[in-house]
């Protein structure tokens, strides 16, 4: 097989893990600050997907250009979720929280269904089928200023939480809860915020995503699996891990399934799970529990 | 309170009421038994109308859809349809069979798809209750010694062999063959089966290219930008491929990012023809070759089927979807009429025994082996061309000359 096939499936990957990678931060950033497993992590990404092809049908905004809108509007969605529903089981058992978040995703299933019907739907802007050839790699334009995108947004998300003050306090109110309310940080604010931006990145994602998969309702599920692999190889709760995460994921099932077998594409980022899980649970980038 | 306010009198009149009325009705029995196929026979359409393959699911229901309006013109009993929804789960399918039975459906149609096929048949046969399969190929659903399931569309061996046949047929017309193909095909239980089949029957009918690869891909895969790179990187000159719709499109969509140059696509299964694919594909949808159960655009219920779609539905192509759910009900309808009872062992022996010579489908009819398998059909190679699917083989049963090799994507505006 000629070689610039490995480089050609290499960048795909790469490009494609960037997209994986701001999904996950949608995760990390939620489990690391609130610590509840949103289980509905790709069903509230899928919603962002259709949002997108919304806009683009109806209104003709590119998805690329629709990614603040459609970031902000799940932003919206995010701070009520947690304000209204998630908040007030935060204080059960972790069984309650994941009862409560698989149910949001089952009900956002059927929203869906109902909505916008059982059909896979997609975007076809006027540049989904071009490619740029640089010597004998060839790079699907789409796959890459969908990577471009997803790494200003992420890019955006390390900044957010580094410099300003809001980020801070977020970070606070994570690292130590009972502090944060004693140095008068609102607290339950801060945690809405944080669900709020959680899911702003999946919005993101979604519309970025939606120029390289077409959706339909029974998506979220395996975006779902998806970013629990990532966000655990990655290091739960570990921003930067994610990013990586997303990266490695990937790009290893990229070169599976060009040097394995493509049916084997899922299997491999199990395999790679089970392994972390097994020599270095707390991930790649995470840290040690205790 | 008197007690014949309680239990009021019977009078001689309203005796001799009674009595007239339960004359009446036991006069009347006999005949409704002997009229039961009066009433329309309830058959239960399992489909796929959700999930992943919501949308053939969709598309076989059109064929039910028209079916009522053309049994009724060549004089066929009419079909009560109880329509049930499989989720493209099999085990929503088998659930489904069950749920109709107790429902009262005397006869079972479905379900596209091999594997919730096979979990109907069970429960078919389970039940005593007649089913036949719309769409479905998977050799092993008709190998079970099953006395209720009939079959009426080729199994895998036998699409793959057709497929040959036609394909070297083309070649030799065009006198352009490929010399080496990468078969890409999707795990499901009819991609699977097809797999199998392929490498004796490439021994069989000395086809002039090697396989160079061969590339498995799952069902739900959502982006096939590895596997189409896997197929360009073997240097083939054209892809052999067995898929659904979404993969079919998603397969294209590659083939055109990827700058693939290839003598074309030869699909072996469902998709590549299907309107949606058309539609969603516009120009780019021009040049695969299916090699697919088909209809024989020259038989005279096929007009009348493709007459009564285009009126009904004036923007779908009739496809064999339509015809092989169709031609179920045909069936049903026709076995109804010969048993004169709803009763599922009289239909079932009257199934076994059909002998449909007017009917739509590529071959000579419809008559089922012992195992309850048509297997007189024949395959079809159509092309997709200008928005439109034309027939271009077997000889005999074509309306237009074959394009072969297809014009590559990278050479169309």
């Amino acid at each position: 097989m000629p070689t610039e096939i490995y480089f050609n499936v290499a960048i795909s990957g790469l490009l494609t893990g960037l997209i994986y990678g701001l999904s996950a931060l949608g995760l990390s950033v939620i489990f690391g600050v609130i610590r509840i497993v949103n289980f509905a992590h790709g069903e509230i990404m899928v919603l962002g997907m259709f949002f997108t092809v919304v806009a683009f049908r109806h209104l003709g905004i590119d998805p690329l250009v629709a990614v603040p809108f459609v970031a902000a509007i799940l932003f919206g969605f995010g701070y009520l979720l947690q304000d209204w529903v998630v908040r007030r089981v935060a204080h059960l058992h972790d069984y309650f929280q994941f009862l409560l978040m698989a149910a949001v995703a089952v009900m956002l299933i059927a929203v869906c269904l109902m909505v916008f019907g059982p059909q896979a739907q997609g975007v076809n802007v006027p540049y989904a089928l071009d490619s740029f050839s640089i010597g004998p790699l060839i790079i699907d334009k789409v796959r890459l200023y969908a990577g471009i995108v997803a790494l200003l947004g992420s890019g955006a998300m390390f900044a957010f939480f580094k410099y300003t003050d809001t980020g801070k306090a977020i970070r606070a109110c994570g690292d130590n809860y009972t502090g944060a309310l004693v140095v008068g940080l609102n607290v339950r604010h801060y945690y809405a915020l944080t669900f709020a931006i959680g899911c702003a990145c999946l919005g993101a994602a979604g519309a970025i995503m939606v120029l390289i998969v077409d959706v339909h309702p029974y998506l979220g599920p395996p975006y779902t699996l998806l970013g629990f692999i990532i966000v655990i190889l990655g290091g739960m709760g570990s921003l930067p891990g994610a990013l990586l995460g997303g990266i490695l994921i990937g790009m290893s099932e990229a070169l599976a399934g060009i040097l394995l077998q493509p049916s084997l594409k899922s299997a491999f980022s199990f395999a790679i799970l089970i392994l972390v899980l097994l020599f270095r649970p707390q991930g790649l980038l995470g840290k040690v529990q205790r | 309170m008197s007690i014949n306010s309680r239990h009021p009198r019977v009078t001689r009149r309203t005796f001799a009421a009674g009595l007239g009325a339960a004359g009446l009705v036991a006069g009347t029995a006999p005949f409704n038994i002997g009229r039961a196929q009066g009433a329309p026979l309830k058959v239960g359409v399992l489909l796929p109308r959700s999930g992943v393959q919501a949308f053939i699911g969709q598309d076989c229901q059109r064929g039910v859809d028209v079916a009522a309006g053309i049994l009724k013109d060549i004089g066929q009993p009419s079909l009560q349809i109880m329509n049930a929804d499989t989720e493209s789960d099999v085990q929503i399918a088998r659930a489904q069979a069950e749920k109709l039975i107790n429902e009262g459906a005397q006869l079972l149609v479905g379900a596209f798809d091999s594997g919730q096929s096979t979990a109907i048949a069970q429960v078919a046969e389970q039940r005593g209750i007649p089913y036949v399969i719309n769409i479905a190929a998977a050799p092993p659903i008709t190998e079970q010694g099953y006395k209720f399931v009939f079959r009426n569309f080729p199994i895998a061996p036998r699409i793959v062999a057709d497929a040959f046949i036609n394909q070297k047929e083309i070649f030799a017309e065009t006198g352009k063959a490929p010399k080496k193909v990468a078969f890409l095909h999707v795990t499901d239980t009819f991609g699977s089966a097809m797999a199998k089949s392929l490498p004796d029957a490439l021994k069989k009918f000395e086809m002039p290219y090697e396989v160079a690869d061969t590339i498995a891909y799952d069902l739900k895969a959502r982006d096939l930008s590895v596997e189409v790179a896997k197929a360009k990187g073997t240097g083939a000159d054209a892809l052999l491929v067995v898929s659904r719709l979404n993969d079919a499109i998603l397969v294209t969509r590659e083939l055109v990012k990827q700058r693939w140059e290839g003598m074309g696509v030869l699909s072996m299964g469902p998709g590549w023809y299907e309107d949606q694919y058309l539609k969603t594909l516009g120009k780019l949808s021009d040049g695969p070759i299916s090699f697919v159960p088909w209809y024989d655009p020259n038989k005279k219920l096929a007009k009348a089927l493709q007459a009564a779609l285009a009126k009904q539905f004036p923007e779908t192509h009739m496809n064999t979807n339509h015809v092989y759910t169709f031609e179920a009900l045909l069936i049903a309808a026709d076995a109804y009429k010969r048993a004169g009872s709803a009763n599922p062992t009289a239909l079932a022996d009257a199934i076994r025994k059909t002998d449909i010579k007017d009917n739509v489908s590529t071959g000579p009819g419809i008559q089922f082996d012992a195992k309850g398998q048509n297997d007189k059909l024949r395959n079809s190679a159509i092309q997709n061309r200008g928005g439109k699917l034309v027939t271009v083989a077997p000889k005999g049963a074509t309306d237009a000359k074959v394009q072969w090799p297809a014009t590559p994507y990278t050479k169309r505006s």
